[in-house]
């Protein structure tokens, strides 16, 4: 990715209101690179479909601008924007064949007859439906058309390819399965695709960033591996992936660590700073489950101990709910090595880094 | 390798034929479920299927007048036309019995019926009865039936009202059909046009059919919108919009077609409007009612919600996101209308197209009402019959080429469109 192409889309300042007063979207700044494949992840009204929307043309932004290779679009109606959309219900028109919902996009393009006709072979096999072009949608299975779905959005070849939750409707194998395939896709074609989900797991598999919103704005923008482990708001720790909680205010202050003392009398616990800037501030630690240990050798600079609430097996783990300084959703994974005989009602040693603990707001 | 096919009957576990076991099993399940809907059926039947077949039936049927008159019919069939001028001296004689000694109500009947053959029997027959039944009292046997018939009035010896029996003789005819054409028989039995001031029905059905197409495609011109607005609208707009679309069924059809009248007359409410704003001129009042326009603009008033209500359902299950993503892939607003909304819609076009066209062509009241001279259609010339002239053969005659019609446009629908498209509700 160099400089030039850094801002293929790019949202400046976006602002939507419907009503005049609730804004859906706030204050948007987005920078999409070409090729990159982004996912707007959050939970529903969070205002990434109203965002898809503006982008594809069917919603006005209410301030700012939306460019697109340089050029503002706001204007632009979108029949002429040339950005290909996979609709949450696919929108396959059902009284046409496959083929010719992918030759409508052509059609209305004025190509020629032998062209739309290769052109949409080509679509089709490229998702694996080389002879489903005299079906009609409603004899497909749901995998099937979402399949058609993608191959209509792309026949066409767009500069852009959004998807608004185009994997919602179908089983859970069936969108894992899917999950790989669009990003098989993404990367053979290389072309820019902007995702709209509400689940985390389908955006860590498939995205290069997640954008993930929050009451209509940006909470952080990275890649998955970063989201992850570096969260920089409470929101974020708690909306990807598993996380335990423990409040606190904090005490001391030391160049990119603090130490807090949790509510309750529980102790100290030191921790990185990351959203807290100054003591007596009141804040939220974050620690992954997978990083507590439970390995009795006071390994951890932080050391605890908890009561063993439940257990649940898991194969090849068990997760196991603690009672942890007054916090008794606190989660804990235990890898399954055959050495763990703890029952229900046993206090458990735990500890953890530091560097492990994340300090955000409340 | 061949799999071999078991032709032996499957069997139960006890060693019934497991098809007679199943026939066993459901037909107390066949039983009930008949007994259920038998109501219904004997219902549909006394009161649907009874008075249509009777209806077709009466449309044909010539039989009256044979019983009135079988021995004069019976001699009338031996009668050569080429030979003889006149009848043989036996129809004559069979005529003067059955009128003498017949049911003077079933007479009465049958002369109606003459009269349709040709004008001028039922006075004839009246004043001959009379002189006939003054010879029996008397005792006297004629010498010459024939000639006592022709001393009795001549134009017995005129044969064209004997040519005209020919179309009676038979038990079914087909003159109420060509009646309802403006055709009759002439005395040879050939089938020929009406007298031109009698020709009033090709005229009625041509503006029962140009009505019906015209309200029709009102009604689709109007209520498309309509239904579209209704699918489309916030629940709370459409609502409303709902109950101003539904107003017109909880409201009297005769309220709602004289408040037509006043809308509509040269001294209405319209016509006031347009004088006080000086569109027209106070002795230039338009005249919308009592003729075809006020049939129109009633009848598409009245029949609109039956356009409205297919359509609506129809429109409210397609997807909102099919108009976004045709425009998406690079069709302009109209194109992708055109190409995408309209054949979506294509059930409810032709459910509600179907139902106001078939509504139309059999309406009666208002077009009575609004309609004038120039506005009626066929439906007022069958309550005419029914009720002024007691014509029942030709009402019978008019409503089945109606029902005929219907069919023949439900067959040629179901050939175009095909009719598991037609979407309801």
């Amino acid at each position: 990715m160099n400089d030039t192409s850094q801002s293929f889309v790019k949202f400046e300042k976006i602002d939507k209101s419907y009503d005049g007063e609730v804004l859906v979207v706030k204050n948007l700044n987005l920078d999409i690179a070409k090729g990159e494949f982004v996912t707007m992840l959050g939970p529903s009204g969070s205002g990434k479909t109203t965002t898809l929307m503006m982008l594809a043309g069917f919603e006005t932004p209410t301030n700012g601008e939306i460019f697109l290779d340089t050029k503002p679009i706001s204007k632009i109606p979108p029949y002429e924007r040339e950005i290909g959309m996979v609709f949450q219900n696919y929108a396959l028109f059902p009284h046409m064949t496959v083929a010719e919902n992918l030759s409508f996009p052509l059609e209305v393009r004025k190509i020629s007859k032998p062209d739309i006709k290769e052109k949409v072979q080509k679509a089709l096999d490229m998702v694996e439906l080389g002879n489903f072009g005299t079906r009609f949608p409603a004899q497909l299975s749901g995998g099937q058309q979402q399949r058609v779905a993608l191959a209509r959005a792309l026949v066409f070849e767009p500069r852009l390819v959004l998807m608004d939750e185009p994997l919602g409707a179908l089983d859970k194998n069936l969108r894992e399965q899917m999950q790989y395939e669009i990003k098989h896709i993404h990367d053979r074609i290389g072309i820019t695709v902007v995702y709209v989900t509400h689940d985390q797991s389908e955006a860590l598999t498939m995205s290069n960033r997640i954008a993930v919103f929050n009451d209509g704005v940006v909470q952080q923008l990275s890649t998955p591996d970063i989201l992850y482990e570096k969260p920089e708001n409470s929101f974020v720790a708690k909306f990807i992936g598993e996380n335990n909680t423990l409040n606190g205010v904090v005490r001391e202050v030391n160049g990119s660590s603090c130490t807090v003392e949790l509510d309750g009398g529980f102790g100290m616990v030191k921790a990185l700073k990351i959203n807290v800037n100054e003591v007596g501030e009141k804040t939220q630690l974050s620690i992954r489950p997978e990083r507590v240990s439970i390995d009795n050798s006071a390994s951890g600079s932080n050391n605890f101990s908890g009561k063993i609430e439940e257990l649940i097996y898991l194969g090849d783990h068990i997760r196991a709910r603690l009672d942890v300084c007054g916090n008794n959703e606190f989660i804990v994974k235990v890898p399954n090595e055959g050495s763990f005989n703890h029952k229900e009602g046993d206090q458990l040693k735990l500890s953890w880094n530091s560097e492990d603990v994340r300090a955000l707001d409340l | 390798m061949e799999v071999p096919i078991s032709t032996a009957e499957l069997l139960t576990t006890d060693g019934i034929p497991l098809k007679q076991s199943l026939r066993k099993a459901e037909r107390r399940n066949k039983l009930r479920a008949f007994l259920l809907v038998f109501p219904l059926l004997l219902f549909i039947f006394v009161t649907f299927v009874m008075p249509i077949g009777d209806m077709l039936l009466r449309s044909v049927d010539d039989s009256q007048i044979n019983s009135v008159f079988p021995n004069t019919f019976d001699e009338y069939k031996n009668w050569d036309k080429g030979a003889d001028e006149l009848p043989p001296e036996e129809v004559y004689k069979s005529l003067f019995f059955e009128l003498a000694n017949g049911d003077k109500r079933q007479i009465g009947k049958a002369l109606t019926r003459m009269n349709y053959a040709k004008s001028g029997w039922k006075s004839l027959i009246k004043k001959t009865t009379r002189e006939i039944k003054k010879i029996v009292k008397k005792g006297e046997e004629p010498v010459s039936y024939k000639d006592t018939f022709i001393n009795i009035n001549k134009l017995w010896a005129d044969p064209t009202y004997w040519y005209s029996f020919n179309q009676m003789v038979k038990d079914r005819s087909s003159i109420y059909y060509w009646n309802a054409l403006d055709r009759t028989f002439d005395e040879d039995g050939d089938v020929v046009l009406q007298d031109e001031k009698r020709r009033m029905y090709i005229k009625t059905w041509l503006r029962t059919f140009k009505v019906s197409i015209y309200v029709t495609i009102f009604c689709l011109i109007l209520g498309f919108p309509v239904a579209h607005l209704l699918a489309n609208l916030p629940l709370r707009y459409s609502n409303l919009l709902m109950i101003f679309v539904l107003l017109p069924f909880w409201t009297s059809l005769l309220v709602r077609t004289t408040a037509w009248i006043v809308m509509l007359q040269q001294n209405g409410v319209i016509n006031g409007i347009l004088v006080w704003l000086g569109v027209i001129s106070d002795d230039g009042r338009i005249q919308m009612v009592y003729n075809e326009v006020g049939t129109l603009i009633a009848m598409t008033q009245i029949l609109l919600p039956f356009m409205i209500l297919p359509l609506y359902s129809v429109m409210r299950v397609i997807p909102k996101s099919h108009m976004r993503a045709a425009q998406n892939l690079g069709a302009k607003p109209v194109t992708a209308f055109l190409r995408v909304y309209l054949p979506q819609t294509i059930p409810g076009i032709s459910a509600g197209g179907l139902l106001v066209f078939v509504l139309a062509i059999g309406y009666f009241i208002t077009p009575e009402l609004v309609g004038g001279k120039d506005g009626k259609l066929i439906g007022s010339w069958i309550a005419y019959h029914l009720k002024t002239t007691l014509n029942w053969g030709l009402c019978a005659a008019l409503g089945a080429i109606l029902l005929g019609i219907m069919l023949i446009f439900y067959w040629l629908y179901n050939k175009i469109v095909g009719i598991d498209n037609i979407k309801l509700g």
